[in-house]
């Protein structure tokens, strides 16, 4: 039997820890059953650091330091911003097939739901850091500045990926149609990583990109883990980094917040 | 108030990736329902909804029905004093669908509110107590079903010729007897009327038959369906411009951009 009007009124609504965490793991037990998350989470990350490697790493020279020792700390946020265009589309998702709407008429806020995936993001980045310093270890990366640095650039490439998962979570309600999420997500990351000193030395560059490049927040951010993975003064690229992310953040995690209250179908 | 409300919208709103089990828990955490009692409520609406046996599979690999009667059952999770649905027998079959509707009954019986929109008739007609009929975006009636069915025209005379015979004949025979415009099917080879006072009208018919000379296998006169009823008042055809349609058009379904709102209030 049915128990309709139960103690309904009474029941206090779900901390916002509770909705948070209840939102997670749904996002959590999504990534690890849907093929596309699946293969973005393993086999995209150490493919990146593959092709780069054997495929640049010849024709690049970087002065004092090997190719996979410049690349690695660089290509994380390009994976991990990989990462995040299915975010886009999983929130586009989520609004086309009514589980947004479903999520509004529960007695949680559009916080919890948007800070769920963000988490479930950020455990998934961690994995993707880790996995990819292991396979760059394999083919003879190092980390040169002791494991304090290495943990803290672990951390500043898990913070970026928050970053970016509140962007395109922002762009999937803007964008409403999930094809067009995935490429709106993928296509600053492509630019901003490849006009950066993420794969080759900015000195390399045309004039004209080389000024575009050291104003790149995507070059600061490989800076600032390159010094933390391989030596060298930290405070300044880390500080400014954390900067850029911060300044980011202030502007979409309200956008995105105030996008959800009111996104509808497409 | 959303602590207050259970909500099934028109698409299945169940995440694919999560089992049916998992869908539910996660709707009663959000509801503030402990893991115990989610877990137990789940178990409780699959059990009721015929979806224990397919509990712990994903929802992507059910079939159309089951998806919405898990959508049904999410938004039964926080016992809510009103439950809105969406046409909320879209896309079962009839098994489900009867199954829906003594759910439905038995919850109003306890004291839960519905509110739903559907264009399905019968639906309203078995489940509403209280009945409104939108047609192009204006208010065309309202009240309960018998009222809505009395404002119609009374009752309906069925005359049914035998099969292979063109009904069209009988229909010219019977023009002007009913306070409407007939209906002509066809297929089944019927005349109906709407008839402002039945037995009344019965020596005029006898007489009329008995004059035309026309085979006539059944006749039979009942209440209109609520579905007569919602076509007459959506049609508002005037007095005495009653013309049979073509022999051979059906009747069914209702015009472009109408669909009666109903309400159950305990």
């Amino acid at each position: 039997m049915i128990t309709a009007a139960a103690p309904a009124p009474q029941r206090a609504p779900a901390s916002v820890l509770t909705s948070t965490g209840t939102i997670t793991a749904r996002n959590l037990r999504r990534m690890t059953r849907v093929p596309t998350l699946i293969a973005l989470a393993t086999i995209q990350p150490v493919l990146l650091v593959l092709l780069f490697t054997y495929a640049f790493g010849g024709a690049v020279h970087v002065p004092g330091v090997t190719y996979i020792d410049y690349l690695l700390p660089g290509i994380v946020v390009l994976a991990i911003g990989f990462g995040a265009s299915q975010t886009g589309v999983a929130v586009a998702e989520d609004l086309a097939s009514g589980m947004i709407d479903r999520f509004r008429s529960l007695p949680i806020t559009g916080t919890a739901v948007l800070a769920g995936r963000v988490a479930a993001d950020a455990v998934r980045n961690l994995g993707v850091v880790v996995l990819m310093a292991g396979a760059g270890s394999a083919i003879g990366f190092r980390f040169h500045a002791g494991p304090g640095a290495a943990l803290t650039a672990a951390a500043l490439a898990v913070a970026a990926g928050t970053v970016f998962s509140w962007l395109n979570m922002l762009l999937g309600l803007l964008v409403r149609n999930p094809e067009a999420a995935g490429l709106a997500g993928l296509f600053p990351i492509i630019i901003l990583t490849f006009t950066s000193s993420t794969l080759v030395p900015v000195a390399t560059m045309p004039g004209w990109l080389q000024a575009f490049a050291r104003a790149n927040p995507v070059t600061g951010m490989a800076g600032a883990l390159r010094a933390l993975c391989l030596g060298g003064p930290t405070a300044r690229p880390v500080i400014e980094t954390l900067a850029w992310l911060a300044g980011i953040l202030a502007v979409t995690i309200p956008a995105a917040i105030s996008r959800y209250r009111h996104a509808t179908t497409a | 108030m959303r602590r207050l409300i259970g909500l099934s919208g028109q698409y299945a709103a169940v995440d694919p990736f999560l089992t049916g089990r998992e869908n539910l828990v996660m709707i009663g955490r959000l509801h503030g329902l402990g893991c115990r009692a989610a877990h137990c409520r789940a178990g409780e609406l699959l059990n009721r909804l015929g979806l224990i046996e397919a509990a712990d599979r994903q929802a992507r690999t059910y079939s159309g029905g089951m998806r919405r009667r898990l959508d049904v059952a999410a938004g039964l999770v926080a016992a809510p004093l009103v439950l809105f649905l969406d046409e909320p027998a879209t896309g079962l079959d009839p098994e489900g669908r009867l199954a829906l509707w003594q759910l439905l009954g038995e919850l109003t019986a306890q004291g839960t509110s519905l509110l739903l929109t559907t264009q399905y008739l019968e639906e309203a007609d078995r489940l509403a107590t209280s009945i409104v009929v939108l047609g192009h975006g204006r208010l065309i009636a309202s009240g309960t079903p018998s009222q809505i069915k009395a404002r119609s025209g009374g009752d309906r005379l069925e005359v049914t010729v035998p099969p292979g015979d063109d009904p069209g004949p009988v229909a010219r025979a019977l023009a002007g007897l009913g306070a409407g415009p007939s209906v002509v099917d066809g297929v089944t080879g019927r005349v109906v009327v709407p008839v402002a006072d039945g037995p009344a009208i019965l020596p005029e018919l006898a007489a009329r038959l008995a004059a035309s000379n026309l085979p006539v296998a059944e006749v039979a006169l009942r209440r209109p369906t609520l579905e007569e009823a919602f076509l007459a008042l959506t049609r508002q055809p005037g007095p005495g411009t009653a013309l049979p349609e073509p022999a051979g058009s059906r009747s069914a379904g209702s015009p472009g951009g109408a669909g009666p709102a109903k309400r159950r209030s305990p």
